[in-house]
């Protein structure tokens, strides 16, 4: 693992004059920047992805998941009302939750057995009152004032989303219009169905995720199942919508294989190209609109849609130069069993072994040791033009300008 | 879609038709390995029924009963099209694996179908950096006898990692 160069403090570095067209190398290095990004946009007033609904099914259910380095639990209380906790003792720190996931009448933290109830408050202190009228806890140590801390939650859909902060914007607010169309499109009230999980560890770091899934221009040329397959290509009808706080929406359609002037342009369209089984990168049409489209929220997840395959890519970050990408693969209860066989085998697109997604894990580790120990150099995102307005077509690096104009905002940088 | 095979173990005694069977699946576990090891991947597919199940699991689906994998191959064809994808399409760091497995175990006779079970280690080398331990988990197979060999009705490496490292490029 590559240590990260630690030479200038953060309120030393200077962005590039060219502004967002650039993005120094130091921002996927620093330390200090790290820690920044993480109490601004993790730990600040920002909504994070933390579960599906049908993770937690039932009263008691839980699981644990990660906002930024923090882990917390989601966890489904009276009423089906959501409660997502830190996974951390109010007494001495220890996590509380030791299984990923299960179901619990309450939480007993496993070293002092203090006892909390599925909202995080406090219920049990064990010889709270002391031995033979010896120790116990002073008489006006008050439970409800040593509960686990608790997380503002919003559920949307069947998604759920949690923040630290005290007092976070409303979540629509917090998305904006367009998110929040395309999060109701995804998840329009229906019941989902959990169709399995993929984790993989990327030395990379965590942004290099997002500006990934806000770079329509690479999937064009690198990924040859996604051009040679019609299902992501430079001559289909896209968008490339910038929103703010960090979000974008990347928009196009699955068209099927066929040769073009534009695809026999591309190196890595491959006109010979045939599979055995063809299902793998045959949709099923499901949205009225004939639209694929990938969201990018930031900070935590992407949401994407491909083919039949719809998966939640949590963005887990561990250290300037490493985060952990947990999908979670979907369908709607309600799928019949071919459109879940679909789902199931299109999926065969992501994940660390995916025909699509396999690169990504690839080029962004590529990347992260391509800038080591270049932190006095920058890259510069100039494809599609200079600014940060939406684009109708996906030969551009807009949505990555667009980001980085709204980081350097909110980092002061 | 089709659910996966449970896994069927009995208390089988020892006797000479167990340990034979146990040294002849041994001898093809390691065939199997070294022909993924050597880079002969062309010749994978080829130990497969036309209607097998081949998938590399993480042990969090597989406990779950969740269908996703990792690698999901339901037909042979899938399998094959693993091969077309590795050799013709996939932009990838070049990298060394070598699969290390013990504990090879014969676990029921049901009719013509063996069911068998065995643990892998994989190491990983990029070409610019010393072998990692990359993967460890368990086979679970369903075999059937073909010739003096055998081919998988069901191959599931259902591995204990909470995360793959970077990318799975190749079959396990």
């Amino acid at each position: 693992m590559q240590q990260a160069v630690n030479i200038a403090a953060a309120e030393d570095r200077h962005w590039p004059e060219e502004g967002w067209t650039r993005v120094p190398y130091w921002v996927y290095s620093d330390p200090d920047i790290y820690q920044r990004e993480l109490d601004t946009f993790f730990y600040g007033p920002s909504w994070n992805y933390v579960a599906l609904a049908c993770e937690v099914p039932e009263q008691g259910s839980y699981k644990r998941s990660w906002i930024g380095e923090r882990q917390v639990v989601v966890v489904r209380g009276e009423d089906d009302q959501i409660f997502v906790w830190e996974n951390r003792c109010a007494h001495r720190g220890a996590r509380v939750c030791w299984k990923n996931k299960g179901k619990e009448e309450s939480f007993t933290c496993p070293y002092h057995q203090w006892n909390f109830a599925l909202d995080g408050s406090l219920q049990g202190v064990p010889l709270k009152r002391g031995v033979l009228r010896k120790g116990g806890m002073p008489s006006d140590f008050d439970n409800s004032a040593h509960g686990l801390r608790r997380l503002h939650v919003h559920v949307e859909g069947s998604s759920i989303w949690a923040s630290f902060h005290d007092n976070p914007p409303p979540f629509e607010e917090y998305c904006g219009e367009e998110v929040m169309a395309g999060l109701r499109r995804q998840f329009p009230g229906k019941r989902l169905r959990l169709l399995g999980y993929n984790r993989q560890r990327v030395a990379s770091n965590w942004k290099l995720y997002f500006e990934n899934l806000k770079d329509p221009y690479h999937a064009t040329l690198l990924h040859s199942f996604l051009i040679t397959f019609g299902l992501w290509r430079a001559d289909t009808q896209s968008e490339s919508i910038p929103v703010d706080s960090g979000h974008s929406i990347m928009v196009s359609r699955n068209v099927g294989k066929k040769k073009t002037e534009a695809a026999s342009e591309i190196k890595r369209f491959k006109e010979e190209l045939e599979l055995f089984d063809k299902d793998t990168v045959t949709p099923r049409n499901e949205f009225d609109d004939g639209k694929v489209v990938a969201i990018t929220h930031f900070p935590s997840v992407v949401i994407h849609q491909q083919a039949n395959t719809f998966g939640m890519r949590h963005v887990i970050p561990k250290g300037p130069d490493s985060f952990e990408l947990a999908w979670t693969f979907f369908g709607y209860e309600d799928d019949d069993e071919e459109m879940t066989r679909l789902r199931v085998r299109h999926a065969n697109l992501y994940g660390p072994a995916g025909f699509v997604a396999m690169e990504d894990g690839e080029v962004l580790s590529e990347s992260q040791l391509g800038t080591h120990h270049y932190e006095h150099r920058a890259a510069v995102v100039e494809m599609g033009g200079r600014d940060v307005e939406r684009q109708d077509h996906m030969v551009t690096e807009v949505l990555i300008r667009a980001f980085y104009k709204h980081y350097r905002e909110l980092m002061g940088l | 879609m089709r659910d996966r095979i449970k896994p069927i173990v009995r208390d089988l005694t020892p006797d000479v038709e167990i340990l034979v069977l146990e040294n002849q699946l041994r001898h093809f576990y390691e065939k199997i390995a070294d022909l993924l090891d050597q880079d002969q991947i062309e010749q994978f597919p080829g130990y497969f029924l036309d209607d097998c199940m081949y998938q590399v699991v993480s042990r969090e689906n597989y406990s779950e009963n969740l269908p996703q994998a990792t690698i999901y191959c339901d037909g042979v064809a899938m399998v094959r099209d693993r091969v077309i994808a590795l050799r013709e399409t996939q932009v990838y760091v070049p990298r060394v694996w070598r699969h290390f497995i013990s504990g090879t175990r014969v676990t029921a006779i049901e009719g013509d179908e063996i069911h068998a079970r065995a643990n892998f280690l994989i190491t990983e080398a990029t070409s610019d950096n010393d072998p990692t331990l990359f993967l460890v988990g368990m086979y679970l197979d369903v075999l059937v006898r073909d010739g003096d060999g055998f081919k998988f009705k069901q191959r599931l490496a259902v591995f204990d990692n909470h995360h793959i490292s970077r990318s799975l490029i190749a079959p396990v």
